[in-house]
């Protein structure tokens, strides 16, 4: 299956997804929120963001990243 | 500590390795006795084996000791390290290279990375060199299991067993275990005590609140005693190390051998796209509440002894004997699993891409397997002596090892998306960053000029940083001004319509 234009933006989602992995926006700062770290809570909420982006990723743009239908047989 | 104490640590600790013996026979006798079986368990592994035999294999002395003991001595910041390494660039990895390796290797059959690259370039000498390479950083790897189950068993009998007992009684059931029970034993015992380890150290964060004062107990504790803990960065956080550790381990991570021989064992790509989607949140899982325990501890002026781990003394002093008993036997037992993994893929590489193309082409399988088991216990008494030394703290033994595997992963990239790849290029990329990397390990650093050279950094950012820069550059540039040989095969790497 070829490529879409669209596949392109998983890219952009993926480097976002890194780039902000750590919240480099609070740097430094000691503000906590139910006794913890605000980007303890930051992390929290990013890595099931991360998951829910994933789980979109591997319906279609998977396969068509490598190129091909779906895996050829069932294994 | 009381007699009674130790009886039931003792206890806990037997059970748990006579449960992992029986899962072991049970594999033993469902395994066939030709390699793919041995190594791989015939390709047959489902999502929630995969997931946890790949998370277990991860699950070692460095995450698990290592870890809440950096967040003991400065800070929980590690836990975005290792969200961003485990949980975002190790599963992006897990795709590009993992998912592409599964797809060449059930087309081709390939049990080992070094067998898939020495057949693409026609190469013994690559094959043997990416081998020997794996094998030489299993090492400090496998002894750092060892060094952590021991320093367990201290920590946990309070002395009474010490520390070389505690290593070599691991190192003794982890040979006995991987001669028997093959991949299948080992990715079984690995799910059992990844879903184990994941319940235990939720229940362990809930027994040391409600004995603390609760959640608002803790952070006040830790507000009143270590301010600087809440703040992101600081100490040894700076930018450039959390990316430089993040960046090294991940794709260190993905060249280990038992994580690589991973990429080869899934049923069907289901398995694979299930487990990539749910590794940011297993990461989150198990990670937050491991390393808040080493910071809580910190918190609570928790006192460590030299040489011990922060868990189990946190354990020890905030909750039963019995239940600190059965978290370090998961523990252990999780080391043991990874060691375990180490063992059976290393050797593989040593009969696979060593011996039996450089060494004894005319090997029958007999020969073969009986050679592997040998490879396997010379291997863990090696490891074990060595541990006896004490060479490091975990995470600076760990964090080298990775670094050595970084330099491997961009080569196999590049190969694995670009059929201009030369056997040259491959050879200069990774014998080069090899070479530079081992320099600036073991020579020790001096000062020219007012510029350290052999440092561990250079402008402040980590040498395995340099190195993997400097094995893309070799790979491709190489690659650019040689022709491939006759004999390599740059077909068996195509993928899909676009790749031919």
């Amino acid at each position: 299956m070829p490529r879409r234009k669209t596949d392109y933006l998983w890219i952009v989602v993926f480097g976002t997804l890194v780039a902000f992995g750590i919240p480099w926006f609070l740097w430094g700062s000691t503000a906590t929120w139910a006794g913890l770290p605000v980007w303890l809570w930051w992390h929290v909420g990013w890595m099931v963001l991360a998951t829910v982006a994933f789980a979109g990723f591997t319906r279609g743009a998977w396969d068509r990243g490598m190129s091909i239908e779906e895996v050829p047989g069932d294994g | 500590m009381a007699e009674s104490a130790l009886g039931v640590q003792l206890g806990v600790i037997g059970a748990y390795l006579v449960v992992a013996l029986v899962i072991g026979v049970a594999a033993y006798r469902l395994t066939g006795r030709d390699a793919e079986d041995y190594y791989l368990a015939g390709r047959s592994i489902g999502t929630v084996v995969l997931l946890f035999t790949t998370f277990a294999t991860l699950l070692s002395a460095f995450t698990f000791f290592g870890g809440p003991n950096l967040a003991y001595a400065a800070g929980p910041e590690w836990i975005l390290v290792m969200g961003v390494m485990d949980g975002l660039l190790f599963a992006l990895l897990w795709y590009t290279i993992g998912y592409r390796q599964w797809l060449i290797g059930r087309v081709e059959g390939y049990v080992t990375l070094g067998e898939m690259l020495g057949d693409r370039f026609g190469s013994t000498r690559l094959r043997g060199l990416v081998a020997g390479v794996s094998l030489f950083w299993l090492f400090p790897y496998v002894m750092l299991q060892q060094m952590g189950a021991g320093e367990a068993i201290v920590g946990l009998t309070d002395g009474a067993v010490p520390y070389w007992a505690g290593a070599a009684f691991i190192t003794l059931f982890m040979i006995v275990y991987v001669v028997l029970a093959g991949l299948r034993g080992v990715a079984w015992t690995d799910t059992i005590q990844g879903v184990f380890m994941l319940g235990i150290v939720w229940v362990a964060v809930g027994w040391v609140l409600a004995n603390a004062g609760g959640l608002a107990g803790v952070s006040a504790a830790l507000a009143g005693n270590r301010p600087a803990f809440l703040s992101l960065g600081g100490g040894v956080y700076s930018p450039q190390w959390m990316i430089a550790q993040a960046v090294t381990i991940a794709f260190g991570v993905t060249m280990f051998p038992q994580i690589n021989q991973r990429f080869f064992i899934a049923r069907d790509d289901r398995v694979l796209k299930r487990s990539f989607a749910l590794w940011p949140v297993l990461v989150l899982l198990l990670f937050v509440p491991a390393f808040l325990l080493g910071t809580w501890a910190a918190g609570l002026g928790v006192a460590v002894p030299e040489g011990a781990n922060v868990i189990p003394v946190l354990l020890n002093a905030y909750t039963p004997a019995w239940f600190a008993a059965l978290v370090i036997a998961g523990a252990i037992a999780a080391m043991m699993s990874s060691s375990d993994s180490m063992l059976l893929s290393g050797s593989s590489y040593l009969t696979r891409d060593l011996y039996r193309p450089l060494v004894n082409p005319a090997a029958d399988d007999e020969r073969e397997a009986w050679l592997a088991r040998v490879g396997v216990v010379a291997f863990a008494v090696g490891t074990f002596v060595a541990s006896l030394f004490r060479p490091g703290s975990l995470v600076e033994i760990g964090s080298t090892a990775f670094g050595g595997y970084a330099q491997l992963t961009l080569p196999v990239l590049v190969a694995l998306y670009w059929s201009n790849t030369t056997r040259q290029g491959m050879l200069a990329g990774i014998a080069g960053a090899q070479a530079f990397y081992v320099a600036h390990v073991f020579v020790p650093s001096v000062t020219v000029g007012g510029v350290t050279v052999f440092g561990s950094t250079y402008l402040t950012w980590d040498v395995a940083l340099y190195g993997m820069v400097l094995s893309l550059l070799l790979t491709v540039g190489v690659s650019l001004v040689t022709a491939a040989g006759a004999d390599e095969r740059a077909e068996t790497f195509a993928v899909g319509s676009g790749a031919d």
